[in-house]
């Protein structure tokens, strides 16, 4: 496997933002998360929940509602603004002020014709969805409470608007309010406290659930405007429900960070009638649960402690596979670090500022597995904050570690830094070139002459770099211009002559540098590009799947090498099939050619391709098992992949030039401990 | 039970009456519960035992009401029947015979004339596996019948009968094992199983502990070994099944049960905590705390009005359903071991020995009935494994019952062994032990044995320990303080050559004290503590000491732990005989000379009952049982039997109670005594026409009198004599309150009786009245031969006077004469009846 110095990087303090709404779209089969710091994202349901998309928030905007029209995204927060997202170029497209006050819920009704915002001032606002905007239409009569919750009858012609102590009904045509249901404070609640009406979700057949902060989740008729039933679910609130596509499946999210299921289920088998009953109970999250989303096969839920889970529903689940387990989601599928490979220079990426950090030194051998004694702890050097409210979308330093550029949703920025022994400083460099405004990913050469930039505009522009100033050379474009909707381009690979990017309709396009042309297309898969990289010596491209699938591509023989095709072929074994976050780093080693080193949050894998592929009859996790055998043994029993638990919650691997690694972990556990303190509850024995 | 005939040994009361499940009846008045080889029916309300259901010649194992008739229940048993009774009048209808042990029934109501039962799988294969099967019970006029239809449901079953349920309206039955849960149902034919996993995550132990279905809907409620309740629906699909999973119980969960209505799931453990879960609504519950051992079962009366719980310390709570106790049924309490030997206590003749944890239970063998719990240890005794906590390991009363001596001990196990004696005297006003004193450091070693001197006028105790040293306790005035209360201290201090002592006994005057001291017995005067002599056997530890009684007073016998029982002569301090047998436990009847030796050899336990004189052994019973005894006690009979028969004579004047090592309580019974319950339960059997009410019972027994006396042969004399004196009054004294007809009725009943009739044939129930009267006057004086003949020259005078009592002749006038004058004679011996039954 090889024996590398590792520095193991703890001091990225990366804080990930709790998760305050979520919206499902059946038809895309896209979630949409949105968190406390106004980002959204958007993951792939069915392709292992890859975070396809993250469009970066703003300071002071935090979103309350999110809700899909069709493929639209729209947002509403307590800043009184309605805002359509651009998901193509992972922007937001504009936003429309509802003057009602913040705004606390936005539900879309299912004809995709209008929006409903429920504002501080009482109001129910209806928003008429155009074909590019969004237009006022009117306002339901107006209450004297806040409306916090909104719920669309699926037909379309009435609403449901949770408030404080009650839930109204409203006629959409006439705009008047047809029933008023009273939510109880609850027992032993002081009566000054209001009982908040947090969500409501409207069924077709005129029944009517509501989830309060008195723990109730509540069933009521909507023709009488009685309450059939009551559920005590919780002692605090439950803040989030959802309703799955058939109605028959009802998920309720708590501060107690308990999601609970109610099933329609007839009680006598065999007969029609039917009645909502508490079934499952299941307990992921250690915060308030801000949202839950009943998709398909699964129930999503999100909260405080920033995580997004899915737990699958084993009985809608066809085949139980790697794809239907539970999964838990703490990090972003991105790089947030980005290390100058010569210069020992790491800079991590927060929302709202940079920090760039020295390694620290070490000196001597050591024995494998043993620490060395550091001699220079890491310092930091840099904390550069970003200007204006826009958070940071992408990042990069350069590998000799004199260039630092980022950009916002608005601009881009690029520093030189000027490094003498311990004195540190930038300068920025004034004038760029028109085309660098703003950026989705962005790269240096490896040689940190040139810069690249993906746009916007579905094409790489291609900036030099010198003392002097930078000057815009070039764009890189796709062969064919069929194509003229703009896409994001996800990765850039470089190596000196070519270079890569994959977009998120999972193309990945190879230019020639040299030429600055569009060489070819790799073959489209069904799954997205997680990670790639370009072999130094073969020109190689290798990429990985969010699938876990592999492939390697020869650039200049334009199609997939023998050892692809034999991958391919033999597939791969189940326990690498059955990892359940994507690989983020393919990096190779420039002493051992064959070797391709491969990490994902959980581990680091180095696939040696000269060694036979294991098949699931082999132990997949061998490395305890051939130390054990004699010297002459091994041989039969080793196989390509060679897996290093060593290190968790990995955030970003590298390989520095002088053959150390560089592993950037971020535990759970220093995550949990700088999240608020969690609802205090009694436990057993105690 | 081969032997001797008309010897055998039997299953005492005191049995297990937690076995299974307790039933209520539909009129929520009789609580039923299987006991050893009988049912018992106990009343719900005043919680007394009223009869027991017996005929069954092995252990009940299971009892279901007849869905067809709610007044019959079906029993069955591990001898192979399945009984049907009439439980309020306790008469055996029918007896089906299966065949095969059964070990459960289940019945439903949508399957009449079926019983579900339990029965093992073929026993060559060694794994426990028992299969459901369902029985058709076929219709047949005769008294015993053979059930051949039988159709198993199930295979695979697990031997836990809570683990079987049957579903709403009988439509399916309800089944797990181990981790699965299968569901099958009838109609279909069909079997949905599904099964958890052995344990999550997180550590919990899923297995399946209890079943029960809900009444109307679709729903079956599970419980597991790690507490954890679960709602099963939607199970007849194979993948949208769903379940919702309730927690609080720490530990299994050992019995669920639905209310009738199916409002509410009730639910216990080993808590001891009984959980009343509302149905539908989560995750309201409410509690029921603190009842005692943990809960095994919990039943619900068919109208909800009434549940029961049924304990590991062998115990029936009654309980409203506005979950209020009302009501305590307490068997013998039976704790992991008796550590203490079985005792009587003189003055209630009350078995006692050890019962609630830290406490000694007073048993009273005669009414089958637990009297109390003494707490010895008065500490909080707290209910988890592991802990280890006082008990009492010894006690001993002296002769009269005045005095009572109690050894604590802790830490068995440990270094650090603590205990305590302690002295307890009656108490005339409270009528109960109070602790006189306590005493910390008796030894210093672990106190071995102890005895009460049995001479009348002092009292003293010996102890012996493993500290090689025997104290003699007395009683004394303390010299410092000058109180009222006499306190005990030590009065002497003996050893022998610093061998540990192994036991100790007095003799039945006191005049000797035997203490044994591994192979030597030595023999001390209390009075002066005075070596008097030493005897030895070797080889063999003496292991059990037994002075001989009444004209065997000069035998002391002993048992070694080489199988050598000897028998020494104190006058002659000779060995008198001995004879090699391995002899566990040796106990002397103290009411006669015999002495009973238990024996266990080759696997089983047999019985020598002799006299130290005789070398011949009085009574020997091979195979008494197959395990070890070590406890044993003579309980002295309330009135001597009289059986002629040799090999009964020794239980003439005490019956042997003796404890087997997986605590049951058993003892022997003569052929006599059994003649004399049954006589005592047909006594009860009446015309099956007639609703049946004690008031019927206490009418129609006169009734039945009076034709026996219409019919022209019957003679007075021939007649079955009852022993007692007025039946009216025996039946208003022995039949409990509750179950009497209002005071009214029987007032109007008792003052009639006393009633002359002149008018004779008009009135016939009082002239029976007096008929009968006159008959029970006819059995007291049957001994008295001169008035005897007088009597029935009487009754037979009376006999003639019915037949023409229109005639009005000189004669009557004669007649009436005498009647008056029998009458005065009926009054007053109908008087000495009263006194007579007055207890």
């Amino acid at each position: 496997m090889g024996e590398f110095k590792v520095h193991r990087v703890r001091f990225f303090d990366y804080m990930p933002s709790g998760i305050r709404a979520l919206a499902f779209n059946r038809d895309i089969e896209r979630i949409a998360v949105a968190r406390m710091d106004g980002s959204v994202e958007v993951f792939h349901c069915s392709d292992r929940f890859f975070q396809e998309k993250i469009i970066p928030g703003r300071e002071q905007c935090g979103i309350e509602g999110l809700s899909w029209v069709g493929e639209r995204l729209f947002s509403a927060g307590l800043n009184g603004g309605i805002t359509e997202y651009d998901l193509t170029n992972q922007k937001v497209k504009y936003t429309v002020d509802a003057y009602g006050g913040p705004i606390w819920t936005i539900a879309g009704n299912q004809q995709g014709t209008h929006l409903a915002v429920g504002c501080e001032d009482g109001t129910v606002k209806l928003f008429e969805v155009n074909e590019d905007k969004i237009q006022f239409e009117r306002n339901l009569d107006r209450q004297k409470s806040r409306i916090i919750s909104l719920s669309w009858h699926p037909s379309g012609s009435k609403i449901a608007a949770g408030m404080m102590d009650m839930i109204q009904i409203f006629n959409v045509e006439t705009g008047h309010s047809v029933h008023r249901l009273l939510a109880d404070r609850g027992v032993g609640t002081s009566r000054s406290k209001e009982c908040v009406v947090w969500s409501v979700v409207y069924l077709s057949d005129g029944t009517i659930i509501s989830g309060d902060s008195v723990g109730m989740v509540k069933l009521w008729d909507d023709q009488t405007g009685t309450l059939i039933k009551s559920h005590n679910v919780t002692k605090c609130d439950v803040l989030a429900l959802s309703v799955s596509q058939n109605e028959d499946s009802l998920v309720a999210g708590t501060s107690e960070g308990t999601v609970v299921q109610f099933q329609f289920i007839s009680m006598v088998l065999g007969k029609d009638d039917k009645e909502w009953v508490r079934t499952r109970t299941f307990k992921n999250h250690t915060h308030d649960i801000r949202a839950v989303a009943e998709i398909t096969t699964a129930v999503v839920s999100g909260g405080m402690d920033a995580q997004l889970v899915v737990r699958p529903l084993l009985d809608k689940v066809e085949v139980r596979s790697a794809a239907s387990a539970l999964r838990k989601i703490h990090f972003p599928h991105r790089r947030l670090v980005s290390c100058a490979r010569k210069s020992g220079l790491m800079l991590f990426q927060y929302p709202g500022h940079l920090e760039l950090w020295r390694l620290g030194e070490s000196e001597g051998k050591g024995m494998p597995g043993s620490s060395l004694f550091v001699k220079r702890n890491p310092e930091k050097l840099l904390h550069l904050k970003v200007k204006g409210e826009d958070h940071i979308r992408c990042s990069a330093v350069s590998p000799c570690g004199e260039w630092i550029v980022y950009s916002t949703a608005s601009s881009l920025r690029l520093y030189r830094l000027h490094c003498d022994n311990n004195n540190v400083s930038i300068t920025k460099i004034s004038k760029l070139p028109m085309v660098l405004s703003s950026a989705n990913q962005l790269c240096f050469s490896s040689d940190s002459s040139h810069l690249f930039s993906a746009s916007t505009q579905s094409s790489v522009h291609l900036v030099s770099l010198s003392q002097s100033g930078c000057k815009f050379v070039g764009t890189l474009k796709p062969k064919s211009g069929e194509r003229t909707i703009g896409f994001g381009v996800l990765h850039i690979i470089e190596d000196g002559k070519w270079l890569a990017s994959a977009n998120s309709d999972h193309e990945v396009h190879i230019y020639n540098l040299q030429t600055r042309k569009a060489h070819c297309t790799v073959p489209v898969y069904s799954s997205a590009v997680t990670a790639m990289g370009i072999h130094p010596t073969t020109n190689c491209l290798f990429m990985m799947y969010a699938d876990q699938q592999m492939c390697e591509y020869s650039i200049e023989q334009k199609q997939y090498t023998d050892w692809s095709r034999m991958v391919q072929r033999k597939g791969l074994h189940r326990f690498w099939m059955e990892r359940d976050t994507p690989c983020l780093n393919v990096m190779f080693n420039p002493q051992h050619p064959s070797h391709v080193i491969l990490h994902d949050t959980y581990m680091l894998c180095i696939i040696d391709q000269s060694l036979p592929l294991p098949d699931d009859k082999t132990q997949f996790y061998n490395q305890l098992t051939l130390k054990s055998l004699p010297e002459e043994q091994r041989k039969s029993h080793s196989h390509a992949f060679k897996v290093c638990k060593t290190f968790k919650d990995i955030l970003c691997v590298e390989l520095m030039s002088d053959q150390s690694l560089v592993v950037v972990e971020r535990p759970l556990e220093d995550v949990a401990s700088q999240l608020p303190a969690p609802i205090k509850q009694k436990k057993f024995a105690t | 039970m081969v032997e001797e005939s008309d010897v055998r040994v039997v299953r005492f009361g005191g049995s297990k009456i937690n076995l299974r499940p307790p039933i209520i009846s539909t009129d929520s008045r009789f609580v039923l519960c299987t006991s050893g080889d009988s049912v018992k029916v106990y009343s719900t309300r005043t919680e007394e035992w009223l009869h027991s259901l017996q005929g069954h010649t092995n252990q009940v194992t299971g009892i279901a009401l007849n869905p067809a008739n709610h007044l019959q229940v079906y029993s069955c048993s591990a001898d192979g029947t399945v009984k049907l009774w009439d439980f309020i009048d306790g008469i055996l209808i029918k007896t089906f015979i299966i065949g095969y042990p059964l070990f459960a029934i289940y019945v439903s109501e949508k399957h009449e004339g079926i019983v579900f039962l339990h029965i093992a799988m073929d026993t060559d294969s060694k794994k426990e596996g028992f299969q459901l099967v369902a029985v058709h019970l076929p219709k047949s006029a005769e008294q015993e019948v053979e059930a051949k239809e039988l159709s198993a449901v199930s295979s695979h079953i697990s031997p836990n009968p809570s683990c079987t349920a049957f579903g709403r309206e009988g439509q399916y039955i309800a089944f797990a094992r181990n981790l699965q849960l299968n569901v099958y149902f009838f109609r279909k034919q069909k079997t949905y199983s599904f099964s958890l996993k052995a344990t999550d995550k997180k550590g919990a132990k899923n297995a399946f502990t209890c079943i029960a279905c809900h009444p109307t809907d679709d729903c079956i409620a599970t419980g597991h070994e790690d507490g954890k309740i679960r709602l099963w629906r939607n199970f007849i699909h194979k993948k949208e099944y769903t379940y919702s999973t309730q927690h609080w119980h720490h530990n299994a969960v050992n019995t669920l049960c639905f209310t009738p209505e199916g409002t509410n799931l009730l639910s216990g453990g080993i808590e001891s905590v009984l959980v009343q879960w509302q149905y539908g609504t989560g995750n309201r519950k409410e509690f029921l705390p603190r009842l005692g051992g943990s809960i095994l079962h919990v039943s619900a009366s068919s109208d909800g009005q009434l549940f029961c719980t049924s304990h590991s310390d062998n115990k029936i709570t009654v309980i409203e359903s506005s979950f209020k106790v009302c009501g305590v049924i307490q068997g013998l309490v039976k704790g992991d071991a008796v550590l203490t030997d079985l005792m009587i206590d003189p003055r209630s003749k009350a078995l006692v020995l050890n019962g609630k944890p830290g406490h000694l239970q007073f048993y009273s063998l005669l009414r089958d009935k637990h009297l109390y719990n003494l707490d010895i240890v008065q500490q909080e005794y707290i209910y988890e494994a592991g802990l280890d906590q006082f008990e009492v390991v010894k006690a001993a009363f002296d002769i009269k019952g005045y005095w009572l001596a109690t050894v604590e001990e802790r830490g068995q196990k440990s270094a650090d062994l603590e205990f305590f004696l302690k002295l307890w005297s009656y108490d005339e006003r409270t009528q109960s032990f109070v602790l006189n004193t306590t005493i910390t450091a008796a030894h210093t070693d672990r106190i071995i044995s102890m005895c009460f001197s049995s001479s009348e006028e002092t009292t003293m105790l010996v102890t012996i320990a493993e500290d090689g040293q025997f104290k003699a306790w007395c009683q004394g005035v303390d010299a410092d303080t000058k109180q009222d209360q006499n306190f005990w201290s030590c009065d002497f201090v003996g050893s022998y050559h610093n061998l540990k002592p192994t036991n100790c006994s007095f003799s039945a005057d006191s005049s000797l004290l035997a203490v044994s001291f591994q192979e030597v017995i030595t023999i001390w005067s209390p009075d002066t503590w005075e070596l008097l002599t030493t005897l030895c056997q070797p080889p063999g530890v003496i292991r059990d000491l037994c002075f001989g009684r009444l004209s065997c007073s000069k035998y002391l016998i002993s048992t070694t732990t080489r199988n050598l029982l000897c028998c020494w002569n104190l006058l002659t301090c000779a060995l008198e005989w001995s004879t090699s047998v391995e002899v566990s436990k040796l106990q002397s009847d103290p009411l006669s000379e015999n002495v009973a030796a238990f024996s266990y050899q080759s696997k089983h336990t047999d019985l020598f009952v002799f006299k130290p004189n005789e070398p011949r052994p009085l009574f020997t019973h091979k195979n008494v049982c197959s395990e070890k005894i070590h406890r044993a006690v003579f309980v002295p009979r309330e009135e001597p039997l009289n059986n002629c028969d040799e090999s009964s004579q020794w239980l003439n004047r005490s019956q042997l109670y003796f404890l087997t090592q997986n605590m049951d309580l058993l003892t022997f019974s003569t052929a006599t005594e059994e003649d004399r319950m049954l006589s005592s339960s047909t006594r009860l059997v009446i015309d099956d026409s007639v609703a049946v009410t004690p008031f019927y019972l206490l009418l129609g027994k006169h009734r039945q009198q009076q034709q026996k006396l219409n019919t022209p042969s019957h003679q007075a004399a021939d007649r079955p004599q009852q022993p007692q004196g007025s039946v009216t009054i025996t039946e208003l004294l022995h039949t409990p309150a509750h179950v009497l007809p209002p005071a009214s009725v029987l007032c109007s009943m008792f003052v009639s009786s006393l009633l002359i009739s002149n008018t004779g044939v008009l009135q016939d129930p009082l002239r029976k009245e007096m008929e009968s009267s006159e008959q029970e006057m006819n059995s007291e004086k049957e001994e008295e031969d001169s008035e005897g003949e007088m009597e029935a020259c009487d009754s037979q005078q009376e006999l003639r006077v019915q037949g023409s009592v229109d005639e009005v002749t000189p004669k009557l006038s004669k007649a009436q004469e005498r009647e008056l004058k029998r009458v005065r004679k009926t009054d007053f011996s109908w008087m000495a009846g009263l006194i007579a039954s007055k207890p």
